[in-house]
């Protein structure tokens, strides 16, 4: 009797766990809509896969992610497809999870065939599907993966953003070339790697652009407190401060400066992007610029067109990584076409050599795959963000 | 270091110290009348800086037509209630039922009541661990007196300061109620003794305390205006240093040490970003080597 239960409660968790398996591991397929009408027999389709947080709390990115990719799919079958071949979307839930990200991902390798990848969100899941791409030598794009080393994962993997150094570079020319100011200083959190290397990315490109770094000062993480730092840096005189740290921290050290007296720029980077920024900063902040991977406000025809065209299909405008997700597609799809082939070395060596008009700006890529492009300058105005700028490095 | 700057960094050290010498003098008081040192201090002034978070945004969200000085009142005093009833609460439910146990079990009680209110206050929904904006209560306004820059805020902040600890100094040296605290930090069972309810007192100990506390949150807060769960722990430590600093238990001696601290916190910074952290905990250290009763504390021979 008792034996039986044991093998009955068994039976319904294996039961359990089968179903789950099968269930978890469904696939969206996303088929062309316009097929063209043809008579001779339809080329083969190419099958690209799509890895992005489709579920878990970054699902807000998968969604942007799938959507950016969706669009740029629509269009090159709208136009005919590559050389005459459609383009099929596989998707692959890596639920912001490495392992979760490996499993999709030799997923699609194995059972779609996919000849390319887009995706993934978090660098920390990139860094867990790049190695079997690469051992498969199949080409990869992140579209938002700013960590270094995932690129230098192999030279099959490339990425649509600029890595998080390239915005003190990018900052830097700011401020010299366009706002033509030629003393700068920075103050930033000494236990974070992310500002850290921004500031000091910014102190080296604004001192080879010829400007004059009059103050670099650090702050412990956590601080409140910043006006020792500020007092040091105001009586140096600079005409711009760079603040690489997130919003919260911002807020605090923008309205301090202003209190000590300092009439001078702010600058950051795309960690300011948050409301919080001008509920704690107030009119400090008013004015304050910082840099950014897109702007739904730029002027250029490529992004009002993405804009419009996404708008259209999806109802709500893209934030930055649908953009890169619609870029990083449309790098892919360019190269393939480049190409002339499906052979993933073919599509490497296209990628390589790639200058494309994106929506993030023209993309060429260095020699750690990392794209060079311009960024945009965003506005603190009235409390709303507003285009200002786009910069090339 | 010019002359325009060095006075810079005084003031900066003022508005800092001044922070430091309120949350001090709430530390220091409990501590001089039932000698427990109360960790969760700095967490008491974060549930006033919420309280009064709620409030003004409440309040700002109907009207904006409140006189900024009478929104201040209105704000310090829900701070002031807030404070004194987590307090409270915090005796009642904690320390009370460990009154005659060892000294240990109060201190340990102590971190574990910190420790609560920090986590607690984080997984509240309506709280959450994120960083929120501080609303503006009084508008700051900078002004400048030979090429320092001061402030609206810090002035209230040093102000403040000093008329608190006035009002202690008068409650604990000149009133019934403060002879009777003063009496059971001497001995709890003679002033039982002589008719004096020892829970009583102790609770309007904890009371005082805790409103002090709730003073210190909304002027850090008003101060700094970016509030969040665990914003009471490192100005809580920091102060807790003032406090021995100035000679733990004694009023005048939390409000030097806190003036001090900050000051030498700001000097220290300007000197080097990152010496000025470390550079109070060095002075508890030299402190507790050199002269461990503080600079205003008498010496104290251990009874037998």
């Amino acid at each position: 009797m008792r034996t039986a239960r044991v093998l009955l409660i068994f039976a319904l968790i294996t039961g359990l766990v089968f179903f789950g398996v099968s269930c978890g591991g469904g696939t969206t397929t996303t088929t062309p809509t316009t097929q063209p009408p043809t008579t001779q027999p339809p080329a083969k389709d190419i099958i690209i896969g799509v890895v992005a947080p489709l579920t878990g709390d970054s699902a807000t990115f998968g969604k942007s992610t799938q959507e950016g990719a969706e669009l740029a799919v629509a269009e090159w079958n709208a136009k005919g497809g590559i050389n005459g071949s459609q383009i099929v979307l596989k998707m692959a839930d890596d639920k912001s999870d490495p392992t979760e990200g490996a499993a999709g991902i030799t997923r699609l390798i194995e059972q779609e065939k996919i000849v390319g990848e887009i995706g993934t969100v978090q660098s920390k899941v990139s860094l867990a599907i790049a190695p079997i791409l690469q051992a498969k030598k199949i080409p990869m794009i992140s579209p938002t993966s700013t960590n270094e080393k995932v690129t230098l994962v192999g030279d099959f993997i490339f990425r649509a953003c600029f890595i998080d150094n390239f915005q003190g570079v990018v900052g830097a020319a700011f401020a010299y070339d366009n706002l033509k100011l030629t003393k700068a200083a920075c103050l930033f959190d000494v236990g974070n790697d992310y500002t850290k290397g921004l500031a000091e990315n910014f102190r080296d490109a604004f001192i080879k652009l010829g400007g004059e770094i009059v103050g670099f000062e650090a702050h412990p993480t956590g601080a409140t407190d910043f006006n020792a730092q500020l007092t040091k840096i105001i009586a140096a005189g600079p005409e711009l401060l760079y603040l690489s740290d997130y919003y919260n921290d911002v807020g605090l050290i923008c309205k301090q400066a202003r209190a000590l007296g300092y009439t001078g720029f702010f600058l950051g980077s795309d960690v300011w992007d948050s409301p919080v920024l001008v509920e704690v900063g107030g009119d400090a902040v008013e004015g304050g610029f910082f840099t950014n991977h897109f702007s739904k406000d730029d002027t250029r025809p490529e992004v009002q067109a993405f804009v419009k065209d996404y708008t259209a299909k999806f109802g709500a405008p893209p934030d930055a990584l649908a953009a890169l997700a619609y870029d990083a597609a449309n790098l892919m799809f360019d190269a393939i076409n480049r190409a002339k082939s499906t052979d993933g070395t073919a599509i490497r060596d296209a990628l390589k050599v790639a200058n494309f008009k994106a929506v993030s700006g023209t993309i060429k890529f260095d020699a750690n795959r990392n794209p060079i492009k311009a960024a945009v300058i965003i506005e603190n105005k009235g409390g709303q963000q507003t285009y200002k700028a786009t910069v090339q490095p | 270091m010019d002359l325009t700057t060095f006075f810079q960094q005084l003031v900066n050290g003022l508005q800092l110290g001044s922070i430091y010498a309120l949350i001090a003098l709430g530390y220091t008081m409990v501590y001089g009348i039932i000698k427990l040192i109360n960790f969760a201090h700095g967490d008491f002034l974060m549930v006033g800086a919420y309280a009064v978070y709620f409030f003004a945004t409440f309040i700002l969200a109907f009207t904006n037509a409140i006189p900024p000085i009478i929104l201040f009142i209105l704000c310090l005093i829900v701070s002031l209630a807030a404070g004194a009833l987590i307090a409270e609460l915090s005796n009642c439910l904690t320390y009370k039922p460990l009154r005659y146990r060892p000294r240990l079990s109060a201190l340990i009680t102590a971190v574990g009541v910190s420790m609560f209110l920090e986590y607690f206050f984080a997984s509240l929904p309506f709280i959450g661990p994120s960083f929120r904006a501080f609303p503006d209560i009084i508008k700051q306004v900078s002004f400048v007196v030979g090429g320092v820059y001061l402030n609206n805020i810090q002035l209230l902040d040093i102000g403040l300061a000093i008329v608190l600890m006035i009002l202690l100094t008068f409650i604990v040296n000149r009133t019934m109620t403060g002879k009777a605290m003063r009496a059971v930090s001497q001995d709890k069972d003679a002033a039982r003794l002589m008719g004096i309810n020892i829970e009583r007192t102790i609770t309007f100990t904890f009371l005082i305390g805790g409103a002090l506390a709730g003073a210190a949150g909304i002027l850090m807060a008003m101060t700094y205006p970016r509030i969040f769960p665990y914003m009471g722990i490192l100005p809580g430590l920091k102060a807790f240093v003032a406090a021995v600093l100035g000679g733990i238990g004694n009023i005048p001696g939390a409000m030097l040490g806190g003036f001090l601290l900050g000051i030498a916190e700001i000097y220290a910074t300007s000197y080097n970003s990152l010496l000025g952290e470390g550079i109070a905990f060095a002075i508890l250290i030299l402190v507790l080597l050199f002269r461990p009763q503080g600079l205003l504390g008498e010496k104290q021979s251990e009874k037998v």
